[in-house]
């Protein structure tokens, strides 16, 4: 019979304390996170109805609703997505499909890593530089969805090399033996296969580019513009930069009102987050491989 | 137009099909390079606008030293000293707060926690990364503020805490997800060894587990620096966004990228003043860059053994 000796009882207490202990920092970093969700919800619920999303901002964006924002946002997503999605795929695919395992393809990996990790403001100043003054679009939906693009590529990438990354070689030697050429293989064999996964991507990147204040504040999103955008050359509100404005610039605003634009701006995140959440985990009970 | 020609050549080998795939190999090469591309462009664009404020006389010296930042003043001075502070302040608490709780919650996701448990932790780490900088930004102004006020007695709550507290909650993400694949990355044959020999658990992770993934925990901490080092709307709203050399945490500060976001709009192109937020950009690119390689070759290091 194994009897248990003073040194055992010991490690089994701190075992236990040590479990414990790591449960409760997890704990402390996940739990304010749901108050504060929580806390958005109680106070932000009152202002929304259908005619805060529908109407326009009114007396000094006092009163009234976030419609010129929400259109905003979701043109400056499009945009972007249009820019940003066929380069990030193209070079996932080369990183997947094509790259040697040499110097070269390290320094890509490096620029990808380092692009993820420029701050914000700093994609701000190049969108200024590159987009506003050097190719002349001035401060427009075109120039703040290119340097939104910019910013998002590392996500696209990152996402679209996994997906491709994770079909099996077997399937592309297949199609090879077949005499298929590496590009009839990658576009009837490895795209087909992979497609979902990039899509859940590209719904990260939408959560995120439609969070994202910083790059548009300079390039093309305006304070207060009741309008909605005819062109890409035209400014546009959005709902990031609304909730900054009407929090910090603007004078008397009822209390509900930023609550409520946050919620309507965390909302839109939340949702493609799950959407995405939700594919992936479908995804990953119905891999054949 | 080659490609053309290519499909009718008879008993060349060089088909169309093989042309397309020529082409399709070139095109998605340039995709490929495409974020070399825009790393070298970010950098040209930001010094070719900044670069013009070294230019006449040099003010390296008062940029760099001074903790006076006037750009608006008769007699203008650009010292970033004060900046520099602000920014060192609150990414230093930011870090206090989040890297041990991180690097906890990695330990307990990786290590103790069942799969169930597991999968519905994750996603809420992921919910933390999934909030807009603008909202953490609003909570730090509109929830935060009056807290710390109630708790702490003091006048204003825009503070170094407050803007600590909430990028260490936003860096706490992607802390917790590296330092999450860094024990993951440690080869289950060194738990099985240790666990042979009699260990516990906890013994298998502090004396086994923790030693061959430090490297990675480093990085993770790294990374977690470079976040907070570059976040911009969360630190304008819940920082005070006022000068100053601080000296506790609970006064007010302004970050490097903050200033950037709140005097841009108001400078003419071109200006001095202009030129000089364009500079504190070039200080914040290479400063990231060098987080960013640093955390990369560390995580290579450990890649290699």
């Amino acid at each position: 019979m194994f009897q248990a000796t003073e040194l055992n009882r010991k490690n089994r207490a701190v075992e236990a304390a040590m479990k414990w202990l790591f449960l409760a920092m997890t704990l402390t970093l996940v739990t304010p996170v749901l108050i504060v969700l929580g806390m958005l919800v109680m106070r932000g619920m009152p202002a929304i109805s259908l005619s805060f999303l529908l109407d326009d901002p009114i007396n000094g964006m006092t009163a009234g609703g976030i419609y010129p924002a929400l259109i905003g946002t979701i043109c400056l997503v499009i945009v972007a997505l249009i820019a940003s999605v066929p380069v990030g795929v193209a070079a996932a695919i080369y990183l997947a499909e094509y790259a040697p395992d040499n110097w070269f393809t390290r320094v890509i990996n490096l620029a990808i890593i380092n692009l993820a990790g420029v701050p914000s403001i700093v994609h701000a100043l190049f969108g200024v530089g590159a987009f506003v003054l050097f190719l002349d679009f001035g401060t427009s939906i075109l120039a703040a969805s290119l340097t939104l693009a910019v910013m998002a590529l590392p996500v696209v990438i990152v996402a679209t090399r996994e997906s491709l990354q994770a079909v099996p070689q077997a399937y592309r030697e297949a199609c090879w033996s077949m005499g298929a050429t590496k590009w009839q293989t990658i576009q009837r064999v490895v795209l087909p296969n992979a497609i979902s996964g990039i899509l859940t991507g590209i719904i990260l990147e939408v959560s995120r580019t439609a969070g994202e204040t910083a790059p548009i504040m300079f390039t093309g999103a305006a304070f207060f513009l009741p309008f909605l955008p005819q062109s890409v050359y035209d400014q546009t509100m959005a709902l990031s930069l609304h909730l900054f404005v009407v929090s910090t610039q603007v004078p008397h605003v009822p209390e509900a009102l930023p609550y409520g634009v946050a919620l309507v701006l965390i909302g839109i995140v939340l949702v493609m987050n799950s959407i995405s959440l939700t594919f992936r985990v479908y995804l990953r009970g119905r891999k054949k491989w | 137009m080659k490609a053309e020609q290519g499909a009718h050549s008879g008993g060349d080998a060089r088909t169309f099909d093989w042309w397309v795939d020529r082409l399709m190999k070139v095109v998605m090469f340039i995709g490929g390079i495409s974020a070399i591309v825009f790393i070298i462009g970010i950098f040209i664009f930001v010094t070719k606008e900044g670069v013009g404020f070294f230019g006449a006389d040099s003010k390296i010296k008062e940029f760099l030293f001074s903790p006076l930042w006037r750009p608006t003043s008769d007699t203008p001075t650009y010292g970033t000293l004060a900046l520099i502070a602000g920014t060192a302040s609150v990414t230093g608490m930011a870090v206090l707060a989040s890297v041990p709780f991180s690097l906890g919650a990695a330990i307990y996701i990786a290590e103790f926690a069942g799969p169930k448990s597991r999968e519905t932790l994750k996603i809420l780490v992921e919910l933390l990364a999934a909030i807009p900088s603008v909202v953490w930004g609003f909570i730090g102004l509109s929830i935060m503020n009056p807290l710390i006020i109630q708790w702490f007695d003091v006048p204003v709550g825009l503070t170094v805490l407050n803007a600590g507290v909430i990028l260490g909650l936003m860096a706490a993400p992607i802390v917790t997800t590296i330092a999450e694949d860094a024990l993951k990355a440690v080869p289950d044959k060194y738990r099985e060894a240790a666990e042979a020999m009699g260990a516990t658990r906890w013994q298998v992770i502090f004396r086994v587990v923790l030693p061959a993934g430090k490297n990675g925990l480093m990085a993770a901490a790294l990374l977690g620096v470079g976040r907070g080092f570059g976040e911009t709307m969360a630190v304008l709203m819940a920082s005070g966004h006022s000068i100053n050399m601080p000296s506790s945490i609970f006064d007010s500060v302004r970050a490097l990228t903050a200033t950037i976001a709140a005097e841009l709009g108001e400078t003419a192109h071109g200006s001095e003043h202009y030129q000089a937020l364009f500079t504190l950009g070039i200080m914040l690119f290479v400063v990231t860059f060098i987080i960013n390689l640093t955390a990369d070759l560390v995580v290579r290091g450990i890649r290699k053994k």
